[in-house]
């Protein structure tokens, strides 16, 4: 299909879909800026009291930490845990790669909702009992980005060979240990950022795990927006974009990002 | 050798021990739950027999089984259209609006339900001025109800519909148009008899991941209408972590027949793309399909995993 000049009724139909996927955002960006918007199209005056609000607000900025540490933790503790496991599967035993396959693509079937019934049934009690405590929370997050940091990696590892590199590199005298650090390691990094980049926005937005674990203990940015929604519709509009702001600016980093990684590999 | 050996071992130690505590062992504890009885002893098929005959569990079932194939019907058909719209736009055009469409997939959950409140709520902005004005079109409508519901599963199901259907428009080549042209069919003829059966896989699969994105989803109708109206996803909610009185046993079976629903649908999914794969000369758009869930996401990703 290579028809370069769109006519007119796909023109149209594109349009109506931007309009339609668009108008929500631009109405919360609206109502985070409006002082008076009762009857009239647009609001009839502006302010940027909201945001002052929000950033006077010391439950926003506990939330707001609370969201970010949570969420850096998560991230480096699955490239702790991730990058060797993926490393040594792809390398060494390439023949189970297809059961972690299986294991790691998992929490996408299972949606937020049953992965925590379980959780819940399972830490509530008994040897464990770390039930409304962030460990849990941490490792619930750790099964929700597996997909992303698998697949992440594993791609990293393939496009730079790495076992052809490996290879190299012990024929020269490194031990592999040294060779993983030292040449492995720097080739996969640009892949892997994109990766834990990607999997902290993913856990930045999440809701269901955070509110049904810890919800009642921990506040996190999503928690909080939910008890402010019902408080005042402007302050949460202007959280709502922030929040919709800070993800927008990840993904434009990740983008640049991607960009660059396929611009060395070609 | 031996010493080798124990270096791996201890590189995949943390993460097979992460795996278990955080994944096998709560499927465990949640599939043994479901069959426990009320008071935590005993084994019993009681719970889901009471699932599957108490008036109220089976609305929550089928509200949420209506809303997902609605909702998943309606993004489907959409995204379908708009997938082949986009397919018209030069390269560059194309990009940007995918870009988009990726943007705003991001805009789900509490946000987007919030953003429904203020454009259409009680007190939302279009509510206000549509009376005003005195237009009556959203007289029957309520947002905190089935049609609002709708109206917000529809508004996070396009952009993924139309996110993991485009890539299989790229699949049907312009020679067979011209080749089917030439023998005489029509446009219509030719979407009947070849595009759509080439297309029917793509279709399947995503209406699976469709439907198993709206069953699974919590966060929106959470956000939108609490626990007031009935729904498979909310009920589980509201029995494992609830205000009022936590049944977790009944939880854990409502869970299970969560999961079993979206487990199917993504199992489909997974069919459909071995078979687009099988399908042969199309390979790229199989494998753009395949891990469609992953990319959904930022084209960024898209673009580096498709290396």
């Amino acid at each position: 299909m290579n028809t370069r000049k769109a006519g007119i009724a796909p023109r149209t139909f594109m349009l109506l879909l931007m309009i339609y996927l668009l108008l929500p955002l631009l109405a919360t960006g609206l109502y985070a800026f409006a002082q008076d918007w009762q009857n009239t199209l647009l609001p009839r005056s502006w302010t940027l009291g909201w945001f002052r609000g929000m950033f006077q607000d010391i439950r926003f900025l506990e939330a707001l930490w609370n969201s970010l540490y949570l969420c850096v933790i998560s991230v480096l503790l699955s490239l702790a845990v991730m990058l060797p496991a993926v490393f040594v599967i792809t390398v060494y035993f390439p023949r189970w790669e297809s059961f972690m396959k299986g294991v790691v693509v998992l929490p996408y079937a299972v949606p937020g909702v049953v992965a925590a019934v379980g959780l819940i049934r399972a830490y509530s009690s008994g040897p464990f009992d770390i039930s409304g405590t962030a460990y849990l929370l941490v490792g619930a997050y750790f099964v929700v980005i597996l997909p992303y940091m698998y697949q992440g990696i594993r791609n990293s590892l393939l496009s730079v060979s790495a076992v052809e590199l490996l290879n190299a590199a012990e024929l020269l005298g490194a031990r592999r240990r040294s060779a993983f650090i030292n040449v492995i390691l720097p080739n996969i990094w640009p892949g892997v950022m994109v990766s834990a980049l990607l999997s902290f926005s993913v856990l930045f937005g999440e809701f269901v795990l955070t509110n049904m674990l810890v919800g009642g203990h921990i506040q996190t940015i999503q928690v909080y927006l939910f008890r402010r929604v019902g408080e005042s519709g402007h302050l949460a509009s202007a959280i709502a974009i922030s929040y919709f702001v800070f993800i927008l600016l990840l993904s434009a980093v990740l983008m640049k990002l991607g960009m660059k990684i396929k611009g060395q590999a070609k | 050798m031996k010493k080798r050996q124990r270096g791996l071992i201890l590189a995949l130690a943390p993460f097979v021990l992460m795996v278990l505590a955080f994944q096998v062992v709560p499927v465990f504890s949640m599939l043994t739950g479901s069959f426990r009885h009320a008071d935590g002893a005993g084994f019993t098929l009681g719970n889901y027999q009471h699932a599957l005959s108490s008036a109220y569990y089976l609305q929550a079932i089928k509200n949420s089984l209506l809303i997902s194939v609605f909702s998943s019907l309606i993004g489907l058909a959409v995204g379908l259209v708009c997938a082949y719209c986009i397919t018209r736009f030069a390269p560059a055009v194309r990009d940007r609006l995918l870009m988009l469409s990726n943007m705003t997939s991001n805009f789900a959950g509490v946000p987007l339900a919030f953003a429904y409140i203020i454009l259409l709520g009680n007190n939302g902005v279009f509510t206000l001025l549509f009376k005003q004005w005195g237009w009556n079109v959203f007289d029957g409508f309520n947002l905190y109800s089935w049609s609002g519901l709708i109206l917000v599963y529809v508004y996070f199901q396009i952009p993924l519909a139309l996110l993991l259907l485009y890539p299989a428009f790229y699949g049907i080549r312009e020679q067979w148009r011209e080749a089917a042209a030439l023998l005489g069919a029509g446009s219509w003829q030719f979407w009947r008899t070849v595009g759509l059966p080439v297309l029917s896989p793509a279709i399947f699969g995503t209406l699976g991941i469709l439907f198993a994105n709206a069953m699974g989803a919590y966060a929106t109708a959470y956000a939108l209408v609490g626990g007031n109206y009935n729904l498979l996803a909310v009920r589980i909610g509201s029995l494992v972590a609830g205000d009022v009185v936590t049944q977790p046993q009944m939880g854990s079976t409502l869970a299970v027949l969560l999961a079993l629903s979206t487990l199917l649908a993504v199992f489909l999914n997974q069919r459909m793309v071995q078979r687009m794969e099988g399908l042969g000369g199309r390979n790229s758009a199989g494998r753009e399909r395949s891990s469609g869930l992953l990319r959904r996401r930022w084209p960024a990703v898209r673009e580096e995993a498709g290396q």
